[in-house]
C-alpha cells in the first residue's frame, strides 16, 4: 500500500547550518507516528517542509503517491495536511468560532457572516473534541490549554487526512493531555495519519505506533513502538556521551549570593523562597507556564512584585527596574531571543554593548575605539561566527545570535546571571559551547540560574534543581542524583492542583 | 557574484564582499540623495539658468531653515519607533506665545524662552500620554496637534499678531558674512543634532528603544524616560522653529505650519528613517528635505502650477519608499539564492 505521506532524501540548509541532511520519513493511513529528537535535531524543519511552509533544497515529498509542490502551504492544506504549531496562532479578540474558521466564514446571500451557522459548525467541531468550550466566547478569556484545543479544532475542521502536531501537550495539564490523546487515537482509528512531535517519552510510548528519530539533522531510524524500548529511543536521540555536551560540575558551592524570601507576584497567594550560592548552576525546571520566567523577570525588576524580600550577599536590595538590577551585577537572558533579547536589525557590536553603554562611553560620547575593542573581545572569546562586528544580528545563525546575546550579559561582568532557555533552537555545537561557558562562569564564582524545559539539559548542567508548578517552587533536588521521572512528577504537580 | 564560484577562497571573499555591501548599504540612501540633489541642481541650472544664483540658493536655504530644525526632533521621534504629528501646530503656538510675550514688553530673550518653553511643555504632555497612559503616538500627537492649533487660535482670536519689536527680527532677517542668520542657526542645530544622534550615549538609547523596545528595557534602558525626552525635544525644536519663523516674517500667524508635520515626516522617510523605528539619521532627514525642496523650487522656476507640486511630493515619497522596499527585497532574495 502506498504510504499516505512520504518524504525522501530531504536536505535543507540555512545560513551557517544544515538543518536536515538526507532525511526520510513515512506516514501510513491511520498511523500515529512520533517524531523525536533533541531541540535542534530538525523536527520542526521537517514538519515545515511536509506542510509546505519551507522548500527543501533537495528531496521529494509525496502525498498518496503524488509529488507535492514544494513551498506551498496553501496546496498542502487543500490536500489535507494540517499543522498545529507549538506557538499558538490565535486571534485573541475574536470568538472561538471565528478562530476555527478563519477565511472560511459561512456567509448569507448578502455576503454577511451567517453567525448562526458559524456557531453551530464550530459547536459540532468542538463536540468531536469532547470539550466544553462555548464557540461564542472570545479567545482572550480562555486558558492557553483551551486555546490549544481550539487550534486543534481548527485543523480538524479542515477534514485533514494528515494532522501534524508540534508538542501539543507542553502547555496542557495531565487531564487535558489525556483528552487530547484520546481524541488522536479516535482520529487515527478513522484513518487520519498523525505526526506527533514530542519530547515526552512516556506519552509517545502510550500513544504512537511507530517512532522516527532525528539527530543533528540526520535520520537515525524508525522503530515500531511495540518492538523498542524507551532506553533505545533515548540512545538514538542522544547518540553521544552526555559528558561531551555537558561540562563537569564545579567542586562545591560558595557563599550565598542571592536570597529570595517569600517573593510574591501580583495575583499569587503564596510566595517563593530560594537561595543561590556563588559558583553554582541552579536549574529551574517546570512545564511551560509554570511561572519560571515570571519569577526570573520579577527578580530582575522587569515585572512588579507584590511582596517579598531579595537579599544579595546578605544585604536587602530593592530592584524595581532592570537598570537597577544591572547596576547590582544581575543579568537576565530572556527566553525569546528575537522578541525580547536582540536588536535584530542592529550591528553585532551594538547588541553586545547594549546593556553596557557606560563601558564604551567617554565624556558622554560613544568611543569607536572602545566599541570595537569590547565587541571584538567577546566575538573572539565566544567564538561568534560573523563577518565582522558591523554585521546585522539578523543575518547570523541562531547559535551565533544566542552567543551575541550571551556576550551582552558577559560584558557587564555579572555576579548573578539568570539564563532563560539559553540553548533553545540552536545547534548542538553552539549548545555545548554555551554550556561550557555557563560552567566556567560558575567556576569564577558567578551564581548562574538556568531555566530550561529540556530535562537532559537541566540534569546535565545543574548543581541543584528547583522544580516549579503553577507558580510555586514545589521541590528542590540534587543535580547529581535527580532523574527525569522525579522532575516530571513534581513538575506535573501531583496531586493535581488546578488553577 | 563571481566569488561564489571560486571554491577555496570563497569564505574570506564572501565575508569581504558581504561587509562592503553592508557598508555601501548603510550609506546608500545618503549617497543616492546627494547624487540626486546635485543632479537636480545641474538640470535646473541648465534648464532655467537661474537656479545656481546666490539669491535663489539663499531663498531656498531660508525656506529650509525652520523645517530643518524640526527635522532633528522628528528624526529622534521616528528612530524611537513613533512620530510627532503635532509639530506644525506647536510651531505656530510657539511663535504666537513668543509674540504675545514680546507685545507685553517682556525682554526678547525671555520671550523666546517662553515660546520655546510652551513647545517643550506640549511635547512633555504628549510624551507623558504615550509613556504613562499608554496612548499610541498616532493618537497622542494627533490630539496634541489639535490642542496646540486650537490654543494658538484661541489666544489670538484667530488673527495674526504684528507690531513686534524690530530688534527681534535680527534672528530671521540678519546676515553674517552674506549668510542669513537663520540658516546659520539651523545648520548649527542640525549639525549638533546629527552628532548627538550618531555618537552620544544618551541619544544612542533612542536607537535601542526603536530597535526593540522589550530588549531595550531588559538591557536596563529606561524606555519611558527616553520616549518622554524624545517628544519633549521634538516640541521644543518645533516651537523654536516657530519663534524663528516669526522673527523672519515679522508676523505671528496662528495658522502657520499647517501640514508641516507630513512634509517633515516625508522628508525624514525619504532620508532613510523607518516608521518601524531603530534607523535613520538627522543628516539623512536634512538631505530628504533639500531633495524635496529642490524639486519644489525647480517646479516654481519651471512655472509648474502649484497644485502639481503637492501631487509631485506624494509621488516622490512613494517612489523613494517603494524603491527602498524593493531593493531590500531583492537583496534578501539574492542572499537566499547564495546560501
Amino acid at each position: 500500500m502506498t504510504p499516505l505521506l512520504e518524504a525522501a532524501r530531504i536536505t535543507k540548509r540555512f545560513p551557517g547550518t544544515v538543518a536536515l541532511d538526507d532525511v526520510q520519513f513515512e506516514l501510513r493511513r491511520g498511523e500515529i507516528h512520533a517524531l523525536m529528537g533533541e531541540n535542534g535535531a530538525g523536527k520542526s524543519t521537517l514538519m515545515k517542509i511536509l506542510s509546505g511552509v519551507y522548500t527543501a533544497d533537495s528531496g521529494e515529498v509525496r502525498f498518496e503517491g503524488r509529488p507535492v509542490a514544494a513551498g506551498n502551504p496553501h496546496q498542502a492544506l487543500q490536500l489535507g495536511i494540517a499543522i498545529v504549531h507549538q506557538e499558538l496562532s490565535v486571534v485573541r479578540p475574536l470568538t472561538v468560532a471565528e478562530n476555527i474558521f478563519p477565511g472560511r466564514l459561512p456567509t448569507n446571500r448578502w455576503g454577511m457572516v451567517n453567525y448562526n451557522k458559524l456557531f453551530n459548525d464550530a459547536g459540532r467541531v468542538l463536540e468531536q473534541l469532547q470539550v466544553r468550550i462555548d464557540p461564542r466566547q472570545t479567545m482572550d478569556r480562555l486558558s492557553i490549554a483551551t486555546q490549544q484545543l481550539v487550534e486543534i479544532a481548527k485543523a480538524l475542521s479542515l477534514n485533514c487526512k494528515v494532522l501534524i502536531l508540534d508538542e501539543p501537550t507542553s502547555a496542557l495539564t495531565e487531564r487535558e493531555a489525556e483528552i487530547l490523546l484520546d481524541l488522536l487515537r479516535r482520529l487515527a482509528a478513522n484513518g487520519t495519519g498523525i505526526v506527533y512531535i514530542s519530547h515526552k517519552l512516556d506519552e509517545v510510548f502510550k500513544l504512537a505506533d511507530r517512532v522516527t528519530v532525528l539527530r543533528d539533522g540526520h535520520y537515525i531510524g524508525t522503530k515500531v513502538i511495540a518492538e523498542t524500548t524507551p532506553d533505545e529511543v533515548i540512545r538514538m536521540m542522544v547518540g553521544r556521551e552526555l559528558s561531551d555536551l555537558y561540562p563537569a560540575r564545579s567542586a562545591g558551592q560558595g557563599k550565598p549570593l542571592l536570597e529570595v524570601r517569600n517573593l510574591r507576584l501580583p495575583g499569587q497567594a503564596v510566595g517563593n523562597s530560594f537561595q543561590l550560592y556563588a559558583g553554582e548552576v541552579l536549574g529551574i525546571a517546570g512545564l511551560i507556564g509554570s511561572g519560571r520566567t515570571e519569577l526570573a523577570r520579577a527578580i530582575f525588576g522587569a515585572d512588579p512584585i507584590e511582596a517579598g524580600e531579595i537579599l544579595m550577599e546578605g544585604q536587602p536590595v530593592r530592584i524595581t527596574s532592570p537598570s537597577q538590577a544591572i547596576k547590582l551585577g544581575l543579568g537576565y537572558l530572556p527566553e525569546d531571543r528575537k522578541a525580547a533579547g536582540l536588536f535584530l536589525d542592529m550591528a553585532v557590536k551594538l547588541n553586545i554593548e547594549a546593556a553596557n553603554l557606560p563601558e564604551v562611553t567617554q565624556g558622554g560620547f560613544i568611543s569607536s575605539r572602545r566599541e570595537k575593542s569590547l565587541a571584538e573581545h567577546y566575538v573572539r572569546q565566544l567564538n561568534i561566527s560573523t563577518p565582522g562586528i558591523e554585521q546585522e544580528v539578523r543575518r547570523l545563525s541562531g547559535g551565533n545570535q544566542q552567543k551575541t546575546l550571551v556576550a551582552k550579559w558577559l560584558s557587564i561582568q555579572p555576579r548573578i546571571l539568570i539564563v532563560d532557555e539559553p540553548t533553545r533552537g540552536i545547534d548542538v555545537g553552539a549548545k555545548r559551547e554555551i554550556h561550557y561557558l555557563l560552567r566556567s562562569l560558575a567556576q569564577n564564582n558567578v551564581g548562574v540560574i538556568m531555566i530550561s524545559s529540556e530535562l537532559p539539559e537541566i540534569l546535565g548542567m545543574s548543581d541543584r534543581i528547583l522544580v516549579m508548578h503553577a507558580g510555586q517552587i514545589v521541590a528542590e533536588l540534587d543535580g547529581g542524583t535527580a532523574t527525569e521521572e522525579q522532575i516530571m512528577t513534581y513538575a506535573s504537580g501531583q496531586p493535581v492542583q488546578d488553577r | 557574484m563571481q566569488a561564489t564560484s571560486s571554491g577555496e577562497i570563497r569564505v574570506p571573499a564572501e565575508a569581504r564582499t558581504f561587509q562592503s555591501v553592508l557598508l555601501r548599504l548603510l550609506r546608500f540612501r545618503e549617497f543616492a540623495l546627494i547624487f540626486l540633489i546635485i543632479l537636480i541642481g545641474l538640470v535646473l541650472q541648465a534648464a532655467t539658468g537661474r537656479f545656481l544664483t546666490t539669491a535663489n540658493l539663499n531663498a531656498i536655504m531660508l525656506g529650509f531653515a525652520t523645517s530643518a530644525i524640526i527635522v532633528v526632533g522628528m528624526t529622534a521621534a521616528l528612530v524611537s519607533g513613533g512620530f510627532d504629528l503635532s509639530v506644525g501646530s506647536v510651531f505656530a503656538l510657539g511663535g504666537v506665545t513668543a509674540a504675545i510675550a514680546l507685545r507685553a514688553n517682556i525682554p526678547i530673550g525671555l520671550s523666546i524662552l517662553i515660546g520655546v518653553g510652551v513647545g517643550m511643555l506640549a511635547g512633555f504632555i504628549t510624551g507623558t500620554m504615550i509613556t504613562r497612559a499608554g496612548i499610541n503616538p498616532f493618537i497622542s500627537t494627533l490630539g496634541m496637534m489639535s490642542i496646540a492649533r486650537g490654543a494658538g487660535y484661541a489666544i489670538t482670536e484667530g488673527s495674526p499678531l504684528a507690531n513686534l519689536p524690530k530688534e527681534f527680527f535680527v534672528f530671521g532677517q540678519g546676515q553674517m558674512l552674506g549668510i542669513p542668520n537663520l540658516v546659520v542657526i539651523a545648520l548649527v542645530i542640525v549639525f549638533v543634532g546629527d552628532i548627538l544622534m550618531r555618537r552620544s550615549a544618551l541619544f544612542r538609547q533612542i536607537y535601542y528603544v526603536g530597535g526593540n523596545e522589550d530588549a531595550a528595557r531588559l538591557s536596563g534602558i529606561n524606555v519611558n524616560r527616553v520616549k518622554l525626552g524624545v517628544y519633549t525635544l521634538s516640541g521644543l525644536l518645533a516651537a523654536l522653529a516657530g519663534v524663528l519663523s516669526v522673527s523672519r516674517f515679522t508676523v505671528a500667524d496662528p495658522g502657520a505650519g499647517t501640514g508641516e508635520e507630513l512634509r517633515i515626516i516625508a522628508a525624514c522617510i525619504i532620508g532613510g528613517c523607518s516608521l518601524q523605528g531603530g534607523k535613520g539619521t538627522v543628516f539623512g532627514g536634512l538631505l530628504g528635505l533639500i531633495f524635496v525642496g529642490f524639486i519644489n523650487n525647480g517646479m516654481v522656476l519651471l512655472r509648474v502650477p502649484v497644485y502639481w507640486q503637492t501631487l509631485a511630493m506624494g509621488v516622490i515619497l512613494l517612489l523613494a519608499v517603494g524603491f527602498d522596499t524593493l531593493s531590500q527585497r531583492l537583496q534578501a532574495r539574492a542572499r537566499r539564492a547564495k546560501t
